[in-house]
């Protein structure tokens, strides 16, 4: 039997957010922890989460399982329980909608700041703007990101300005545009990075790293951003 | 763009570069002092050091890289947890009291750190 402990809140019956436990019976199998959310939904269909793919690729159920922000669907109960006791919490730092359903319009709108589309206003050539091998390379690591907010919610910085500072997975985005050669706006992106909230409020803690669930890393795109925001001040 | 009326340099970048050479600056100068002082020194010794305008300056240096380095790091604590967004309008009072408490103290170091450094 596994013992989970999980958030609970329900806005139009619920004064204020509780801890529920719960059993569920594993059949001693190392289920993912979607697995154990589905069996607790399968005999109390009010617990509410998100979720779609079920294997990694939509980003839609971040939650922090003890403690830790991660994808349900992809983490295993042998890698997040220790000792036989399951913690379920919404992802931290964001408002909660109902239960583990967190509203994410302050990630998004973050996302939306860096205007994570090509710009290049040059007449496009008769095929496609084409790339070198070694240019295209520098985009590995930037353009996988499917996010799931996992960093942004783990991070200090953002849990304090969420209105200012962008976050990790919006400065993969940010950097992802700026390191792409067929993009032409680098200046204006860069001119609207440089206030102090923006990029500088990272301080390299690096909880980004330690719980991105696709293996990214935003403290290093950020030291980038950083480096071309100071060779293009010097 | 995110803008600010309290920070030392208006930019990010500007905040960011001051934060790491005031703290270069630092180290050197506390290495430095530190070293002085393992080798051992008496007063005349000691006297005789500070009266040189090198070290004088080395020391104003280090004293106004002191104002400016913790001007840019507490300013930044405050602007994480004195703040509208976590507890209201008072958050907005005690950052800019905090703040100003924070500029008077470094102002009298500043200050009285140059009379120490030319009175003696
Ligand atoms: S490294 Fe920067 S962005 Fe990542 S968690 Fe730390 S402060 Fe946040
Ligand atoms: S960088 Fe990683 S943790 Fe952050 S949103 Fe993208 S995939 Fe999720
Ligand atoms: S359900 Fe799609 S990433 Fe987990």
């Amino acid at each position: 039997m596994l013992q989970v402990s999980i958030y609970r809140y329900n806005p139009e019956t619920d004064n204020e957010p509780y801890m529920q436990d719960v059993q569920v019976d594993t059949g001693g199998k190392d289920l993912m922890v979607l697995d154990v959310m589905e069996l607790i939904k399968s005999t109390d269909t009010t617990f509410a989460y998100r979720r779609s793919c079920r294997e990694g690729v939509c980003g839609s159920d971040g939650v922090n399982m003890n403690g830790v922000n991660g994808l349900a669907c992809i983490t295993p109960l042998s890698e997040t329980v220790k000792g036989s006791k399951l913690v379920l919490r919404p992802l931290p730092g964001l408002p909660v909608v109902r239960d583990l359903v967190v509203d994410m319009s302050m990630f998004y709108a973050q996302y939306e700041k860096v205007q994570p589309y090509l710009q290049n206003n040059t007449p496009p050539p008769a095929i496609e703007r084409l790339q070198s091998l070694e240019e295209r390379e520098k985009l590995d690591g930037l353009y996988e990101c499917i996010l799931c907010a996992c960093c942004s919610t783990a991070c200090p910085s953002f849990w304090w300005n969420p209105d200012r500072f962008i976050g990790p997975s919006g400065l993969l985005q940010a950097y992802r545009f700026l390191a792409d050669t067929r993009d032409t706006a680098t200046e204006e992106r860069l001119a609207r990075l440089d206030d102090p909230f923006s990029v500088f409020r990272c301080h390299g803690i690096m909880n980004c790293v330690n719980v991105c669930p696709k293996g990214l890393n935003p403290t290093k795109a950020i030291g980038h951003i950083r480096n071309m925001l100071l060779s293009r001040a010097t | 763009m995110v803008t600010a009326v309290t920070n030392l340099g208006r930019s990010g970048l500007y905040d960011w570069l001051m934060q790491r050479v005031t703290a270069v600056i630092l180290l050197a100068y506390f290495l430095y002092v530190g070293c002085v002082l393992l080798g051992g020194v008496d007063y005349p010794a000691w006297k005789e050091l500070h009266a040189q305008t090198w070290m004088r300056v080395f020391s104003l240096l280090a004293l106004l890289s002191l104002g400016a380095h913790a001007w840019v790091g507490l300013w930044a604590i405050f602007t994480d947890y004195l703040t509208e967004r976590l507890m209201g309008t008072t958050g907005n009072v005690l950052r800019l009291a905090a703040q100003a408490v924070c500029a008077l103290i470094m102002f009298t170091y500043i200050v009285w750190g140059i009379q120490i450094l030319w009175g003696y």
